[in-house]
């Protein structure tokens, strides 16, 4: 398959056999990963620029990681540091990178839609790290891919994410994906944490977690911020974490052999149990392999596209 | 008839040809054109057919003068307004420093009366509480004595009820009425984005309608408990309207306006994070558009407002959720707004009266009915008139408008006021 499309802001955009063939060339580079000697010169000469204007770590090392095993160059633009921190203007910044000619431009930003901003704007391709509450592409392509190294086909499978979905932009990148996969989707969460409209949703909702669970195939946690708290959307860390915190007797209603995931970073024993994140049911440490697997993958992609005639 | 200095013929007042005759800047006559009659010494205009219309008039605009005259001055935007068809232009408080004090008034009056001496006329409303913090009450008497029509703390909502309360009562003490801005404060304020299953899929800060609704509601029970006029401003929802009309039966002294981009655009304007259609309140459903509407049809709603709300280009391009709210709109209305005329989705009494009496009823502005004595300001208003609206069509300095592109249907082609033509 030759890839044309310039930008990767939401999995939206792709078409089923568009994100089956990010799967396998991903399977591809992760048997790269598994070599003594993890480096190809396949991008060699060519760069990328990770723009984190808000923290993260397991992203831009991921990403980091992923453009250098392609023997890219990677450079790393902070919020801190950069120039944002000094009142510039997003647009502004993208310009100065732009300036600089780099094949691709990573971003992460707290503002919804800021990928689409800077794709909007710029030559080189603009890959979404996750953008406010919006979307998080990479993160469901690694999810599915995850799921995929352990079922092969995510087809008919049930997927239940479980948490914070209002503000999670990989839950709403994950719903897309996860469906288009056809796989079948469950979201649960309290009612303050669920998004306007999420009962049309290609996905069923429920806020009572054993009936959420049951017979799930999967479970995917997401993070709670503490925010939320704060903002009144719940009273406490121990109420969230006995009524919505994933645990064994949960997954003991959940299909016999159903993986646990989570985005990371965990917070144990509030979103999911100590014990239950380091057992065999837990792909987490999968999830963070299969995501420079992934993103190698969309690197050698979007920087060997052949833009439509 | 020697007195009479300008005699505009052959133009279309609804179906009828009509001559349009003004004695020291008044209306004379609004004679059928059928007999030409003869009038010595009066200049002579043909309007080639074009629709009569009177001038408009526009109760809601910040003008950004003093403090932000980057975004507007009141120069350009009294230009803006002369060329969109309004000879009343009233400003809201929210300039740096805010009009809360007689000094800033008197600018505001002395920079337009240098600037167009002719007219469009500027009508400052003034700040309802100092510093528009919602705290202290402003000078109210000064203000009005300076010449404030309305007071209003416009952009932020007051959340004090007994504050409010007590505005309304002082405030109408000097003859003049509230205009409240309906915003419950602590839902996601200023959002510029409606609350719904766009704002869940797109994951953007969003309002509920409720938001405004819950506001509506108090200052209904304020205005019908104390009997003391309140104007409500840009209505976006059909929550409110069901609300304001319940208000109206019973009698309660409310009065409301809403704007173009309500009765145009919904939230999926906005979908594409389209800072062009951030507005407060934000644009809502297609079921909001038909209820604002039928309650514009009806008289419900009262009038029509721009919110005329310019911005630098440079502050409109960035990121959805940091950018300010508003849309530029004294360029752009008539021409909106007329042409749910022609597609019969609004009446042309309801557009006269949304855009003229109402407004001037409710604000004791001068206002053009066609009758002998009345200020002779009025328009030709060239139906079938396209244009583009591009940065260099638009007179505001605000190009922050989301029907930037549009080509739109029907012009000014002359703008009188006071029987002098200035377009």
């Amino acid at each position: 398959m030759q890839w044309r499309h310039k930008d990767l802001l939401d999995v939206s955009q792709l078409s089923l056999d568009e994100a089956r063939f990010v799967l396998d060339t991903a399977r591809y580079f992760q048997e790269i990963n598994s070599r003594p000697v993890k480096k190809v010169p396949t991008l060699k000469g060519r760069s990328v620029v990770l723009f984190f204007a808000e923290p993260s770590t397991r992203t831009k090392t991921s990403f980091d990681v992923a453009g250098k095993r392609l023997s890219a160059d990677t450079f790393a633009l902070a919020k801190s540091g950069s120039s944002l921190s000094k009142g510039e203007s997003l647009k502004d910044t993208a310009l100065t990178l732009q300036a600089m000619n780099p094949d691709a431009i990573v971003i992460r930003h707290s503002s919804s839609g800021a990928a689409q901003f800077l794709a909007e704007r710029l030559e080189c391709s603009v890959i979404n790290a996750g953008d406010g509450r919006h979307a998080h592409p990479t993160q469901a392509l690694l999810d599915a891919f995850t799921l995929a190294q352990r079922w092969g086909d995510l087809k008919g499978r049930t997927v239940l994410i479980l948490g914070d979905i209002a503000h999670s932009r990989v839950a709403r990148s994950n719903v897309l994906l996860l469906n288009l996969l056809g796989a079948r989707v469950r979201l649960c969460g309290p009612r303050t944490l669920l998004p306007p409209g999420v009962e049309d949703w290609e996905a069923e909702v429920f806020s009572d977690l054993p009936k959420a669970v049951r017979g799930a195939d999967a479970v995917m946690c997401l993070r709670l911020q503490l925010e939320r708290m704060q903002a009144g959307l719940l009273p406490d860390l121990r109420e969230y974490a006995r009524t919505y915190g994933l645990g064994e007797r949960h997954m003991a209603l959940a299909a016999s052999e159903a993986l646990v995931l989570h985005p990371g970073p965990i917070n144990r024993g509030v979103e999911i149990a100590s014990a239950l994140a380091d057992s065999g049911r837990s792909v987490i440490l999968d999830q963070v392999a299969a995501g420079v697997a992934v993103r190698m993958a969309l690197l050698f992609l979007y920087l060997t596209r052949k833009p439509a005639e | 008839m020697s007195a009479v200095q300008l005699v505009v013929r052959n133009a279309l007042w609804g179906k009828k040809k009509v001559d349009v005759l003004v004695a020291r800047g008044r209306i004379a006559a609004l004679a059928p054109a059928v007999r030409k009659t003869r009038v010595d010494g009066a200049e002579e205009f043909d309007a080639g057919g074009l629709a009569l219309l009177p001038s408009l008039t526009d109760c809601h605009t910040h003008l950004r003068e003093p403090g932000f005259e980057y975004k507007e001055d009141i120069a350009s935007g009294l230009d803006a307004a002369l060329h969109g068809g309004f000879s009343n232009v009233m400003c809201m408080a929210n300039t740096s420093p805010v009009n809360d004090n007689a000094t800033v008034t008197e600018l505001m009056l002395e920079k337009a009366r240098s600037a167009h001496p002719g007219g469009p006329r500027l009508y400052p409303v003034g700040a309802l509480s100092r510093g528009l913090k919602a705290e202290e009450l402003a000078p109210l008497a000064e203000l009005a004595q300076a010449g404030c029509v309305a007071f209003s703390n416009d952009g932020l909502p007051v959340p004090s009820a007994e504050f409010f309360r007590r505005a309304m009562e002082y405030a109408w003490d000097q003859g003049r009425r509230v205009i409240d801005h309906c915003e419950e404060p602590s839902m996601n304020p200023g959002a510029g984005m409606n609350e719904g299953p766009v704002s869940g899929r797109q994951g953007m800060t969003a309002q509920p309608d409720v938001a405004e609704a819950a506001q509506v509601a108090r200052d209904i029970l304020l205005a019908d408990y104390l009997k003391i006029p309140v104007h409500l401003a840009h209505i976006s929802c059909r929550r409110s309207v069901e609300l304001i009309a319940w208000a109206k039966e019973r009698g309660a002294p409310v009065t409301a306006e809403t704007c173009p981009h309500y009765l145009l655009l919904t939230e999926e304007r906005a979908a594409n994070y389209d800072t062009a259609a951030k507005v407060n309140p934000p644009l809502r459903t297609g079921e909001d558009v038909e209820a604002l509407l039928a309650a514009l049809n009806s008289g419900v709603i009262d009038i029509l407002v721009t919110d005329h709300a310019p911005h630098a280009a440079h502050e409109k391009e960035v990121e959805f959720d940091r950018a300010p709210c508003g849309i530029s709109g004294l360029d752009t209305a008539l021409s909106l707004t007329w042409d749910l005329v022609e597609k019969k989705r609004l009446s042309r009494e309801a557009f006269l009266r949304a855009w003229t009496t109402g407004p001037c009823g409710i604000f004791g502005l001068p206002v053009n009915r066609f009758q002998v004595g009345d200020p002779a300001d009025f328009l030709l208003f060239d139906p079938a008139a396209r244009w583009e609206v591009t940065p260099e069509s638009l007179r505001s300095k605000g190009k922050n408008t989301p029907f930037l592109g549009s080509r739109l249907r029907g012009r000014v082609a002359a703008h009188f006021l006071g029987g002098k033509k200035k377009v």
